[in-house]
C-alpha cells in the first residue's frame, strides 16, 4: 500500500535483544527527545552507498568526522547558496543522512559570499590543488609517524641525558589526541574541493541536459572523466607486476595466491619492484575505507596476488591487458567534438567550451581525492587503530586485539589514562575488568544489529528532491524516493541509472563483502549493494554489474565505464530481488535489469 | 536550318577528351571504369554529374549501393568513326529547331544510328570485367543493376542536364547491360537535350556521356532515419523506423514499423519499440514487387540488429554533417551484400520540422562560470535520465 511518508525515526522497530545499543555512539549522533520535533519533520535516508553495514563505535566515529567535514565546507567556508550541511544520525547501528537546505529568504544573501569564496578556488584551482597534495601527504606522514607501541619498562637514557623531561606515557596520550585531530584534518581536506568540484560538474551537466534533453548521464561523464587517474594506478601497477613475474620466469609462484614464496634473484628482483610501488599505491582498500574490516592490499597480499595470478593467465593467453590510453583519449575527444558540433550556435559552443574547461580543471580532484583519503589515509588510520588495540591487549588493558573497536574514541581516553597512570605508578590497571563486560555486551549487540535490515528512509520526503549534492553524491532523486515508498510506476522491473552502456545476459552472483569478490566466476554478473574501486581487477572477467545505490559518479559507474562493462547503478532493490544463480539481463543503456529465469 | 546552333565538331572535341584521359587515369582506375568507392573529385569530368554525386556520397562514407561509372572516354571512342560523325552532324544541320515534330524525328534518327553502332571491343571488355566484378562482390549471378546516363560538359561542370538523360532499372546480364549503355550514350540526343542545348546556346564541344552501373537494392529491411529525436528535437539522437522488406509496407500504412532511438555520439541504442509486422513487400526475381505474409516467427522479431541500427545512425549522421543540416534519410539493409557492407543509403533530404525552428541560445549557456554555477545550484535539477 502506497503512502506518502516513511516511518518516523521514533517508531522504527529495531532488532530484538539490543537494549543499550545507543551506548555504542555519542549522544550527538542519536535521535532523541531533545531534538524530536526537528528530527521528526525531516527526511532521512540510509546511506547504504558508503555505510552499508552496522557501525562499530570506530566506524561510526569516522562517519561523523566525514559528515561534519562535508557540512562545514558547504555551510561555513563556501556558503553554498541553497545548501547547508548534511545532518547525520546513527539508528540501530546504521548511518542516516538528512540534507539541510537554506531558508529560501536567505539564499540571496549568500550568493555574493559564495561567488567570492568559491570564485577564488575556481580561479586558483591548480595552485590550490598542488598545495592540497602536499598538505594531504604531510597529514598522512604525520599519522604514519604516530607511535602506539607498548610503554617501556624504562625510558631510554637519552630522555634523561637530553634533558627532555617528558616520557613515553605522555607521548602516547599526546599521540592519541593528535591521531584524532589528524583524522579530522584529513577529512576536512577531503571536502576542501569536493563540493565545489561537483558544483562545476553539475553546471556543465545542466547545460548538456538543456542542449540535448536525452543525453545519457554517462555521455556527460565521459566528456569530463580523466584518462590517467590516480584511482586506476594500483590496478595498473598490478598489471606491471604480473608482466614482471612472467619476464623473470616466476609466474608459477603466483598459482596459489595464499601461498606465494619468492626465492632466488628473480624473487628478490620482483620483490624490489613491488617495494618500489607499494607506497603509496598498495595502501588500497578492498572496501571503501570506511570500515574496520576492509582489507588493505599491502597487508593482505593474497588479494593483490590473486589479481596478479589472473593477469598472468590473461597475458599468457595472449591478451593485451594494457590500458589503451591513446584510444581512450581519442574516444573522449571524439565524443566531445561530436556533441560540440551538434550545438545550435557559436554562442552555445563558447559556453560549452568554458563549462567543459572548468569541469576538466576540477575533475582530477574529484577523481583523485578518493585515493588519497579513503584509500591511502584511511589505510594508515586503520593500521594505527589496530596497533593501538594490539598494544592495549598486550599489556592487559583489553582482552583481545579488536576489543578497542567496541570502545568509543572518547572513552579510549579513560583506558589510556588507566594505562598511563598505572604504568607510572607501577600498579594494577582497572580497564580489563571495567571494559571487558561492556565490550562483550556491545560485541553481541553489534552482531544483532548486523543481521537487521534497516529501512531505506525515514520521515517526510520533500515534494521534489532538488538538493544538488544529494542527487550528485547519492543518486537520490524524486523517482528513487517514490520507488522506496512503493509509488514508483515500474512495479515489476528493476530500474536504475544507465551507468555504463551495453546489454548483457548472464548468471547473477550476489557479493556483499570484499571477501566474496573472489567467488566471481568468469562471465558472471556482479550484483552488489555497492562496489569499490579496488574490485577493478575483477571487472575484466564479469559480464555486467548491478548495484543498489550509487550516483552517476559512483565508483561502480566509473570503473564499469572504464572496463566497458554494462552497468545499472542505484537500483534500490537489486540485491533484494535478484538471487545468486538467476539468469538476468542488464541493459546498461536503458537502466533496466530483467530476471529471465 | 539553324545558323546559330553550333554544330558538333568531334574532331575538335576528341583531343580535349584525350587530354582528360592522360591527366586522370590513375592506378585506382582501370581504363574506362571508375568504381564509386574509389572516386576522386578530379574525375568528375570523366564520370558526369550523377556518377560524381554517387562517388561523393561514398567518399563521405555514405554507402550508396555499389557500382561503377563507365567514363566519357568510352563513349568518345565511337566518334573515331568518321561516318558516324558525318551522319550525326548531317542530321543536326538540317534541323529546324522550331519544328517540334522534326526535332523528335531527328532525335530518333540520331539515336537509332548510335544504338546500331557496334560498341567498341575495348569498351565491351572493360564493361564485362567490371560487371563481373560487381556480381562477384555481391555473390550474385547476373546481378540486377540500374544503368544510368551521367552527362558532362567541359564548360558546364554542374549543368548535368538533369532529368534529360535516361535511366534503366532491373537490367540483368552483360548483353543487356551493354545494350543499355549504348542507349545511355544515345540519350545525349534526346529531343529535349537537343532543344535545351540549342536554347541555352551551349557549345556542343566537350559534351560527354558517362554511364553508371549500380546494384539494384534488394532489402531485407528498410526504413527512414531522422537525425534528431522528433519528440524533443534532441540532435544527439537519431530516430529510426524499420520494417521487413521494401519501404512500401510502411509508406502505405499497412505495417507499424519498429521504432528506435540511437545515440549518435555514443553509438548506443537507447530506446526500442518492436511492433508486430504482418506483411512485407519483396522483390520477385524479375524485378517486380510482391506483397507477402510474414511468417509467425519473424513478425515480432526486430527487423534490424543493433549493429545495423548503429550503422544506419552513423550514415545518417554523416549525411547530416556532409549537408550541414538535419537530414531525413532513406536506408536499406541489402540481402546480397556482405555483413558490415550491407547497410545502404538510398536518399537523404533536409529535415523540415525542427530545422525551421528558430534556435535560441541555451538558458544555461553564457560564459560567466560563477553566475552559471549559482543558477545551477539554486534551480532544481532532475538528475535521473528520463529516457
Amino acid at each position: 500500500m502506497a503512502t506518502n511518508r516513511f516511518e518516523s525515526p521514533f517508531e522504527v522497530d529495531g532488532p530484538q535483544g539490543v537494549d543499550g545499543w545507543e551506548e555504542l555512539y555519542p549522544p550527538s549522533s542519536s535521535f532523541g527527545e531533545a531534538r524530536r520535533q526537528y528530527e521528526d519533520d525531516r527526511f532521512w535516508f540510509w546511506d547504504s552507498m558508503h555505510w552499508g553495514h552496522a557501525l562499530t563505535p570506530w566506524d561510526a566515529y569516522f562517519f561523523e568526522v566525514a559528515l561534519a567535514s562535508l557540512s562545514q565546507m558547504n555551510s561555513r567556508h563556501y556558503r553554498i547558496p541553497p545548501a547547508d550541511g548534511v545532518d547525520f544520525r546513527v539508528l540501530y547501528g546504521y548511518a542516516y543522512l538528512s540534507p539541510v537546505g537554506v531558508d529560501p529568504s536567505k539564499i540571496g544573501d549568500r550568493v555574493p559570499q559564495f561567488m567570492e569564496r568559491a570564485g577564488f578556488y575556481f580561479g586558483n584551482w591548480n595552485d590550490l590543488y598542488d598545495r592540497w597534495l602536499d598538505k594531504v601527504k604531510d597529514t598522512i606522514a604525520r599519522i604514519e609517524a604516530l607511535d602506539f607501541s607498548p610503554l617501556p619498562e624504562m625510558e631510554d637514557l637519552e630522555v634523561v641525558t637530553g634533558g627532555v623531561g617528558l616520557g613515553s606515557g605522555f607521548e602516547l596520550l599526546k599521540s592519541y589526541h593528535q591521531f584524532r585531530d589528524l583524522v579530522l584534518e584529513a577529512w576536512n581536506y577531503h571536502f576542501e574541493f569536493l563540493n565545489l568540484g561537483y558544483a562545476a560538474y553539475l553546471d556543465f551537466f545542466g547545460f548538456c541536459k538543456e542542449a540535448f534533453p536525452s543525453i545519457p548521464d554517462l555521455g556527460i561523464a565521459k566528456m569530463v572523466a580523466g584518462v590517467e587517474v590516480d584511482l586506476f594506478r594500483p590496478n595498473e601497477e598490478l598489471k606491471v607486476l604480473a608482466r614482471k613475474a612472467i619476464d623473470l620466469g616466476i609466474a608459477r609462484a603466483f598459482d596459489d595466491p595464499e601461498n606465494v614464496s619468492l626465492g632466488g634473484d628473480a624473487g628478490a628482483a620482483w620483490q624490489a619492484a613491488w617495494d618500489a610501488v607499494e607506497n603509496p599505491w598498495f595502501n588500497f582498500t578492498s572496501g571503501n575505507g570506511f570500515y574496520h574490516f576492509d582489507k588493505i592490499w599491502k597487508e593482505e597480499r593474497s588479494i593483490p596476488y590473486g589479481f596478479i595470478r589472473d593477469y598472468i593467465a590473461k597475458i599468457e593467453a595472449g591478451e593485451d591487458i594494457t590500458r589503451p590510453i591513446e584510444a581512450i583519449t581519442a574516444e573522449r575527444d571524439r565524443i566531445v567534438s561530436e556533441y560540440r558540433d551538434l550545438l545550435g550556435s557559436d554562442e552555445d559552443r563558447e559556453a560549452f567550451d568554458s563549462k567543459l574547461g572548468l569541469a576538466r580543471v576540477v575533475f582530477p580532484y574529484v577523481e583523485n581525492h578518493n585515493f588519497y583519503i579513503e584509500h591511502w589515509a584511511m589505510s594508515v588510520v586503520w593500521r594505527k587503530v589496530r596497533d593501538l588495540g594490539a598494544t592495549l591487549a598486550k599489556d592487559g588493558l583489553l582482552a583481545n586485539d579488536d576489543d578497542l573497536l567496541f570502545v568509543r574514541p572518547d572513552e579510549v581516553d579513560q583506558i589510556l589514562w588507566d594505562y598511563y597512570a598505572n604504568w607510572a605508578v607501577n600498579s594494577p590497571t582497572v580497564s580489563a575488568a571495567h571494559w571487558g563486560p561492556i565490550v562483550e555486551k556491545r560485541r553481541a549487540i553489534h552482531a544483532k544489529l548486523s543481521g537487521w535490515q534497516p529501512p531505506k528512509a525515514l520521515g517526510e520526503p520533500p515534494e521534489v528532491i532538488t538538493e544538488p549534492f544529494t542527487i550528485m553524491l547519492w543518486g537520490i532523486t524524486s523517482e528513487s524516493v517514490a520507488s522506496w515508498l512503493g509509488t514508483g510506476s515500474d512495479g515489476d522491473g528493476i530500474t536504475g541509472m544507465a551507468a555504463s552502456p551495453g546489454v548483457a545476459e548472464g548468471t547473477a552472483r550476489l557479493v556483499f563483502s570484499p571477501e566474496e569478490v573472489g567467488d566471481l566466476e568468469e562471465g558472471e554478473i556482479l550484483v552488489a549493494p555497492i562496489t569499490a574501486p579496488s574490485w577493478a581487477p575483477v571487472f575484466p572477467k564479469i559480464r555486467a554489474c548491478v548495484t543498489d545505490i550509487g550516483g552517476m559518479m559512483s565508483h561502480a559507474a566509473i570503473v564499469c565505464r572504464e572496463y566497458g562493462v554494462p552497468a545499472v547503478t542505484g537500483t534500490g532493490f537489486g540485491t533484494n530481488t535478484i538471487k545468486t544463480g538467476d539468469r538476468i539481463r542488464v541493459d546498461g543503456s536503458g537502466g533496466t535489469v530483467t530476471i529471465l529465469d | 536550318m539553324c545558323e546559330a546552333c553550333p554544330i558538333i565538331d568531334w574532331a575538335e572535341a576528341l583531343p580535349t577528351v584525350r587530354s582528360f584521359t592522360a591527366r586522370m587515369v590513375s592506378e585506382s582506375t582501370t581504363d574506362f571504369i571508375v568504381w564509386y568507392d574509389r572516386y576522386e573529385p578530379e574525375q568528375k569530368p570523366l564520370v558526369g554529374g550523377k556518377n560524381a554525386s554517387l562517388g561523393e556520397m561514398m567518399r563521405a562514407e555514405m554507402p550508396v549501393p555499389p557500382g561503377f561509372a563507365l567514363t566519357t572516354e568510352a563513349c568518345a571512342l565511337i566518334w573515331h568513326d568518321a561516318d558516324l560523325v558525318d551522319d550525326v552532324n548531317g542530321l543536326l544541320r538540317q534541323l529546324d529547331h522550331g519544328d517540334y515534330a522534326q526535332n523528335v524525328d531527328v532525335s530518333n534518327r540520331i539515336r537509332g544510328r548510335i544504338e546500331s553502332f557496334p560498341v567498341p571491343e575495348a569498351v565491351v571488355d572493360a564493361l564485362g570485367a567490371a560487371y563481373e566484378g560487381l556480381c562477384s562482390h555481391c555473390e550474385f549471378e547476373d546481378l540486377p543493376v540500374a544503368v544510368r546516363s551521367s552527362a558532362t560538359a567541359e564548360d558546364l561542370p554542374d549543368a548535368s542536364f538533369a532529368g534529360q538523360q535516361d535511366t534503366f532499372l532491373w537490367i540483368r546480364g552483360l548483353p543487356p547491360v551493354i545494350e543499355h549503355t549504348r542507349r545511355c550514350w544515345s540519350s545525349l540526343f534526346t529531343d529535349r537535350a537537343i532543344a535545351y542545348r540549342h536554347q541555352m546556346g551551349y557549345l556542343n564541344r566537350g559534351i560527354g556521356m558517362s554511364v553508371g552501373v549500380q546494384k539494384m537494392v534488394d532489402p531485407i529491411a528498410s526504413g527512414v532515419a531522422f537525425t534528431l529525436n522528433p519528440t524533443n528535437g534532441d540532435r544527439s539522437q537519431v530516430a529510426i523506423d524499420a520494417s521487413w522488406g521494401l519501404g512500401e509496407a510502411v509508406v502505405s500504412g499497412e505495417v507499424t514499423p519498429d521504432n528506435f532511438l540511437v545515440d549518435k555520439v555514443l553509438h548506443e541504442v537507447v530506446k526500442r519499440e518492436i511492433s508486430t509486422k504482418h506483411v512485407e513487400y519483396r522483390l520477385t526475381g524479375a524485378g517486380a514487387v510482391e506483397k507477402v505474409e510474414i511468417e509467425a516467427g519473424r513478425q515480432n522479431q526486430a527487423s534490424v540488429t543493433d549493429a545495423e541500427l548503429i550503422a544506419v545512425a552513423q550514415l545518417a549522421r554523416r549525411a547530416e554533417k556532409h549537408y550541414g543540416c538535419p537530414q531525413d534519410v532513406e536506408w536499406a539493409i541489402d540481402r546480397h551484400l556482405p555483413d558490415g557492407g550491407n547497410v545502404l543509403m538510398l536518399q537523404s533530404r533536409p529535415e523540415t520540422v525542427w530545422s525551421q525552428k528558430q534556435t535560441q541560445p541555451l538558458k544555461r549557456g553564457g560564459t560567466d562560470p560563477m553566475a552559471s554555477i549559482v543558477s545551477t545550484l539554486v534551480s532544481p535539477l532532475h538528475k535521473k535520465s528520463d529516457t
